[in-house]
């Protein structure tokens, strides 16, 4: 299955993600902002990275960017999840370079069903 | 698949408090200086982070209101709103609210709805007073949109003509054509026409653009927005155009792809109806399960204080196995080994003792964070200028001690709020900044943690103190006291100063509740005054609740343990210099004073080989300000000890605060100082005390 980079500020909803993509049998990495993630991402490969969009240090939309511009993570699927529904919000994910969003509030189903989606 | 979600709710709670306090103090800090766009971030992620959460765990109540204090911290973090005292007050309110919303729905108990109703009117008033669009942003004008499709689409849809030409970057998203016309496959039959006329020679093929085009037919009676969504995320990066096919359905399978039957599009409706009465029931089913839920309490440990337990874990295994090894095959010239062995489990052991031990400890800002609320509620309600500085924030002390604390300090800032500081006016007149300073610190000293609350306003009133104290007949007109005497004063039972009870403190709580919440966790609290400079209370606490540092003594055979902390000296006495007082007993003269000496063997009931002073020791200790010397037969080691309650294995004992085991397997007593103070001073206590234990 799947390497999976679960990257939040919030502990609860990154304990509700890693939990239900650990239960479909991937392997979860969790980091509580992006600059933790980019930390870890350059010292490890993913299959996919989902990220929260407002946290502290670096956001999401940053992370995003940041590892757009590492070699390996050129075509690495990335799926922001953001709480805004707006087009506004998601033309800024797709410029920063992410693949997709998934839009807060979600249900497990819907996250597995989205990630199933980029892994294919 | 259904994944039960409740299990994070207890996560998420605690998430959110602490979020809330983050707000809170974020708040407070905005109507002190100029706002600054950090800090309104911080006071919006928090926010954001509650809704989101609160929203995904299913409290819509809550993720709604923090939706609209959400929209308005918006509009601030954008600078389309003044930051004013109107709206922190306002902001301050609805983060009270959205704590009680927060309580109640952990506890599953009913909210203030009218409350609620109310701040969330003063919200959307103060939203609606200047910038209208802002709030636009909580409609889903995509959802709108697609709504209106369906409800227009009721002519029979047989299928899509799809052409999806992806820009040159599309694969440089992440995103992959051959898994988007995998997943359309899943929805209906796919025919695929791939038009590679834009493909270069293999010389010029850039491996990571895309030059491949197609022309898709999907068949089926397919809601559009089911194929808008699957190129929902690339439809920036390709030429996309969606054209319905529309006509009788079997002629129009047969035109095309020619291979769907009837039947397929005559079930999809029925199908569609079986699914959403399956969500349906799990919607009903989820309130039920969530409300048998118990709360926890549970403890917030950092990584690193994990990771060096497993390592010591790790270190101890190794010191087992060596052990294991030498006892295996002992023989006496190994002796060096074992005594190695031992010395390194010894080590280990305490390693992981201390260990243990961090893991309950937090720092003291969990009790800290809550007075800049305090003082600012306060000060407004008493028209006094203050300002809080708080320092030492990191100490560390035991979470039980820390949640046992909590009331203290806030009656003695309390206190240095109402009785303490000045109105500004009086510090005016007095020559003194108009704003006056509160300070909270707090540091580590030896095994204990010391705080101190102090002040900078008009100090003790000692003559009012004592006036008061005489009245009370506390006291004896004719007594002449030092100024520390006096203030002492304030800490017995029954004293309040305050000409009128105020809002603030004196609610009949007076001082001497604070220092007997303070005795009971084992610590002292002191006062140190300057008429017109101000006060400091100073309280000092145990690091922790469970273990302390012992001097283990003996008094006629049997063990004692003293608290290494209230140990002041230890000395061998003449008792030609005792003086013997009657009906007050035996005094020594140390230094300046005359301390009183207690016979332990006299309060335990023991009979030692011998009652002279000389043959035994002095310690001298110190309690509830006080001091005596603890007459004993002899020192033995200092250890660390860990406390047994007699509370829960025996009953309260006066004099006594617990018991331990000592290393060679007997039980030793822990003395409480303060405790055999009262006993001395009313040996009728004794008598209950000795004839309980016949009973017993």
């Amino acid at each position: 299955m799947a390497k999976i980079l679960a990257v939040d500020d919030s502990a609860s909803m990154r304990q509700m993600v890693a939990f239900t993509l650990k239960g479909a049998g991937h392997t979860v990495t969790e980091a509580a902002d992006g600059q933790q993630a980019l930390t870890i991402a350059k010292t490890q490969a993913f299959d996919l990275v989902l990220t929260d969009v407002n946290m502290p240090v670096m956001d999401g939309l940053t992370l995003t960017r940041e590892l757009r511009a590492l070699p390996a993570y050129r075509f690495t699927p990335i799926l922001v999840l953001t709480t805004e529904a707006g087009t506004e919000k998601k033309q800024e994910g797709r410029a920063a370079g992410a693949t997709g969003w998934l839009v807060k509030p979600f249900n497990p189903d819907q996250l597995l069903a989205t990630v199933r989606k980029v892994l294919g | 698949m259904s994944i039960d979600i409740s299990q994070f709710h207890d996560v998420f709670f605690e998430e959110s408090f602490e979020g809330l306090d983050a707000m809170e103090s974020g708040l407070l800090n905005l109507d002190v200086g100029a706002a600054d766009v950090e800090s309104i971030n911080t006071i919006f992620r928090a926010a954001h982070s509650i809704k989101g959460g609160a929203g995904t765990f299913g409290f819509m109540d809550v993720s709604e209101f923090t939706h609209v204090m959400e929209t308005l911290l918006d509009e601030m973090r954008n600078g389309e709103r003044d930051v004013s005292s109107e709206s922190t007050n306002l902001l301050l309110e609805t983060v009270d609210v959205l704590r009680e919303m927060l309580i109640a729905v952990q506890q599953k108990t009913d909210t203030d709805a009218q409350r609620i109703a109310e701040i969330r009117q003063k919200l959307e008033a103060m939203l609606a007073g200047e910038a209208a669009e802002a709030s636009g942003a909580s409609g889903n004008p995509i959802e709108v949109d697609l709504t209106a499709d369906m409800v227009e689409s009721t002519q029979i849809t047989i299928g899509w003509n799809i052409n999806f030409r992806p820009h040159q970057h599309l694969l440089q998203t992440g995103n992959d054509p051959v898994r988007m016309l995998r997943e359309l496959e899943t929805l209906g039959e796919l025919a695929v026409v791939v038009d590679d006329s834009k493909l270069p020679p293999f010389s010029d093929l850039e491996p990571e653009d895309s030059y491949l085009s197609w022309q898709l037919t999907l068949m089926g009676d397919i809601p559009k927005e089911e194929v808008v969504e699957i190129f929902e995320w690339v439809d920036d990066e390709c030429d996309l155009a969606i054209e319905e096919i529309v006509g009788e359905s079997t002629v129009a399978v047969e035109n095309t792809a020619g291979s769907i039957k009837d039947e397929s599009a005559d079930h999809q409706v029925p199908i569609i109806v079986v699914e959403q009465a399956a969500t349906k029931q799990v919607e009903d089913a989820k309130p039920k399960a969530s409300s048998a839920t118990p709360a926890t309490t549970s403890i917030r440990v950092g990584t690193d204080k994990v990771d060096s337990l497993i390592n010591l874990v790790g270190e101890l295994v190794i010191t087992q196995s060596m052990l294991g090894q030498i006892g295996d095959n002992f023989t006496q010239d190994m002796l060096p080994q074992l005594i190695d062995g031992l010395a390194q489990l010894e080590q280990n052991t305490r390693e992981m003792q201390e260990s243990i031990m961090r893991i309950r400890m937090l720092p003291i800002s969990f009790a800290f964070n809550r007075f800049p609320r305090l003082v600012h509620d306060l000060s407004g309600t008493s028209g006094k200028k203050v300002e809080l500085k708080l320092s030492g924030e990191q100490t560390e002390l035991d979470k039980t001690v820390m949640e046992k604390i909590g009331d203290p300090l806030v009656h003695l800032v309390r206190n240095s709020l109402d009785h303490g500081l000045e109105m500004p006016e009086v510090r005016l007149a007095a020559g003194k900044e108009e704003i006056g300073q509160l300070h909270l610190n707090a540091f580590h000293q030896g095994g204990n943690i010391i705080i101190e609350i102090s002040d900078d306003g008009a100090g003790l009133n000692e003559d009012k103190i004592f006036n008061k104290a005489v009245e009370k007949g506390l006291v004896d007109a004719s007594e002449v006291l030092s100024p520390d005497k006096i203030h002492e004063l304030i800490f017995l039972p029954g004293f309040s100063t305050a000409d009128v009870v105020t809002d603030i403190s004196g609610r009949g709580v007076g001082m001497d509740v604070v220092r007997k919440n303070i005795l009971s966790l084992g610590g002292s609290v002191s006062v140190v005054s300057k008429k017109g400079e101000g006060s400091t209370f100073t309280i000092r606490l145990p690091l922790t609740l469970a273990i302390m540092d012992g001097q283990t003594i003996r008094v006629a055979g049997e063990n004692y343990i003293i608290p290494l902390v209230s140990i002041i000296e230890s000395l061998e006495i003449k008792s030609t210099d005792v003086k013997r007082l009657s009906g007050k007993g035996e005094l020594y003269p140390l230094r300046d004073e005359y301390v009183p000496i207690i016979r332990l063997y006299e309060i335990f009931g023991l009979h030692p080989k011998s009652t002279d002073l000389e043959d035994g020791l002095l310690v001298i200790v110190e309690g509830a300000g006080q001091k005596v010397g603890l007459f004993i037969d002899d020192l033995l080691g200092q250890q660390q000890v860990v406390i047994k309650s007699l509370e829960t294995n025996y009953r309260k004992v006066l004099g006594l605060s617990g018991a331990t085991i000592l290393g060679d397997g007997t039980v030793a007593l822990i003395l409480d100082v303060p405790g055999l103070m009262t006993l001395y001073k009313d040996p009728s206590l004794a008598k209950v005390l000795i004839n309980d234990e016949q009973v017993a």
